[in-house]
């Protein structure tokens, strides 16, 4: 696998900034073709994947409660005066759960999630890089790739969903607590109501979509820090640059993802 | 028969951009030869090494290891050529996620069909080769840099290699630990008859290891002969570089 070389330097120019995207947009292709020719050939390293889960996953489920919660509390506590305004506040569970489940839950699970995982992959994989780590374990007659990247990829790819639909469920909590402070609403009318607004075709294209974003998250973290030069400013820099980018391929394919889905399951418009 | 020659690199040229790092090189080394790489900071010693075990691939020439020639070889051979390599890197390159027992099984669970008993057996017995026996369930974050290297040494070893590089062993150490260090490699080196290429820039780890020396300046081997040859030699530039390690010394 030969991945192009980025331009160094501090003062570059608008010109060398544009080659630096398109080397990147380069490598990120010639290191996902890697992934799929890797991915599928044994040995399978089960016990890192399920490693990276815990690692990667089972630790970021603290912030992303937090931020379901969070989510959940203030859609509600915002949308309440509006709709009060129409006489439309049973609406609000079928409000809440819909955004939360077609948008707000991937999307904010997916953008926090790149922001602690990318970023850590990136730093780990660089500082491997920078100490000759990846050096050592190729002259070992280990692939590198194999091991770093692809268990990385797989594990993130496989947690994001299990993330965000524990996402949905809590944000979905924290509505129904916005809700009963202000308006007369038992439990089970609030729960038959987000049940009977939830369709098929709500819940399904918003999950799949996680697991492109996990795999996102995954590939450029490991692409950043795998490619990491420049000693610890590197692997600054391959952190840094692990959550931008991964942030915004999340946007760009979520655009493109609902554009999809839309096509897919006509009813969702 | 088998080939004398456990290494043969010929021609060899490395160039990054328009510096040439090592140009028109030719070495062969001998099974059980212990040669030593001299020369100043950034003539491509490590390079030389790197090119060796195929983590950077040459510009031009050829590197026979056992007569395989591991620029052209598709890199299912060279793993099967790195598998009788040992590197010791300069920062001892140990995974900081693992214990040193995970770091010295990494290689052999994923080479040879080894129950866990036998694992630990063959990890406690190589650790006990570098006196660190004890030290078999710390990170590497509680090791001080004498025993990185050590463990290091021990990762490199643990897969019984033909051939070890080792990459500025001594760096970063006190006299005392270089000293130890460089009478490791030598002990080791009789203990399981391995062949080694060592760079270095320190004197004291050069005159216990070295059965040959050669010296690199501006891409190519410059002198080549005994250490002591090589100390006592009339050349002005030389004198001038043993001069200031003997200072050192």
């Amino acid at each position: 696998m030969n991945l192009p070389t980025l331009i160094e330097g501090r003062n570059l120019s608008f010109k060398d900034l544009i080659h630096n995207f398109l080397l990147n947009i380069s490598g990120l292709t010639i290191f996902n073709i890697e992934f799929v020719k890797q991915a599928f050939k044994p040995p399978f390293e089960i016990s890192e994947i399920r490693k990276h889960m815990d690692e990667l996953g089972v630790k970021t489920f603290p912030i992303v409660s937090v931020m379901g919660i969070i989510i959940g509390l203030v859609l509600a506590m915002q949308s309440q005066p509006v709709m009060q305004r129409f006489g439309a506040t049973d609406f609000l569970p079928s409000m809440v759960s819909l955004s939360v489940v077609r948008e707000l839950g991937p999307v904010l699970t997916a953008l926090i999630f790149a922001g602690r995982v990318s970023s850590g992959i990136g730093a780990e994989l660089g500082s491997m890089r920078v100490t000759e780590q990846i050096d050592a374990m190729e002259v070992s007659a280990v692939n590198p790739f194999k091991f770093l990247v692809v268990t990385r990829v797989f594990a993130t790819t496989m947690i994001l969903p299990i993330l965000t639909i524990y996402v949905i469920i809590i944000a979905i909590f924290g509505g129904y607590i916005a809700v009963i402070i202000t308006e007369n609403m038992t439990f089970e009318y609030y729960r038959a109501s987000v049940v009977a607004a939830i369709q098929f075709g709500d819940l399904i294209p918003g999950i799949v979509k996680t697991f492109v974003f996990g795999y996102i998250v995954g590939m450029v973290g490991a692409y950043k820090g795998f490619t990491t030069t420049g000693g610890t400013e590197g692997v600054g820099k391959a952190s840094t640059t692990a959550v931008v980018m991964a942030s915004l391929l999340i946007l760009i394919f979520d655009v493109v993802l609902v554009k999809v889905s839309l096509w897919l399951w006509p009813t969702l418009g | 028969m088998a080939n004398s020659r456990i290494v043969e690199i010929s021609n060899l040229s490395k160039s990054f951009g328009s510096l040439k790092v090592l140009d028109n090189i030719s070495i062969n080394i001998e099974r059980g030869e212990n040669l030593v790489v001299f020369g100043r900071s950034g003539t491509g010693k490590s390079v030389l090494l790197k090119c060796t075990v195929g983590l950077l691939k040459p510009d031009n020439g050829s590197i026979l290891i056992n007569d395989k020639d591991i620029s052209t070889i598709s890199i299912k051979e060279l793993n099967s050529v790195r598998k009788n390599i040992g590197f010791l890197f300069q920062g001892a390159a140990l995974y900081d996620s693992m214990s040193v027992r995970e770091n010295l099984q990494f290689p052999l669970k994923r080479h040879f069909d080894m129950t866990q008993k036998e694992l630990d057996e063959k990890t406690i017995s190589t650790l006990e080769l570098v006196s660190l026996a004890d030290s078999v369930d710390k990170m590497p974050s509680e090791l001080s840099g004498g025993m990185r290297k050590r463990i290091g040494l021990a990762r490199s070893i643990i897969t019984d290699p033909q051939l070890m590089l080792y990459d500025e062993p001594t760096t970063g150490l006190d006299p005392i630990s270089s000293k130890e260090i460089s009478e490791l490699i030598i002990n080791l080196q009789k203990k399981l008859n391995m062949t080694s290429i060592v760079v270095t820039h320190d004197l004291i780890c050069a005159k216990i290891i070295a059965d040959r020396v050669i010296f690199l300046r501006d891409g190519h081997i410059a002198h080549e002969g005994k250490i002591d040859e090589l100390t006592q030699s009339s050349d002005p530039f030389l004198k001038n570089f043993f001069s200031q390690e003997i200072i050192n010394e």
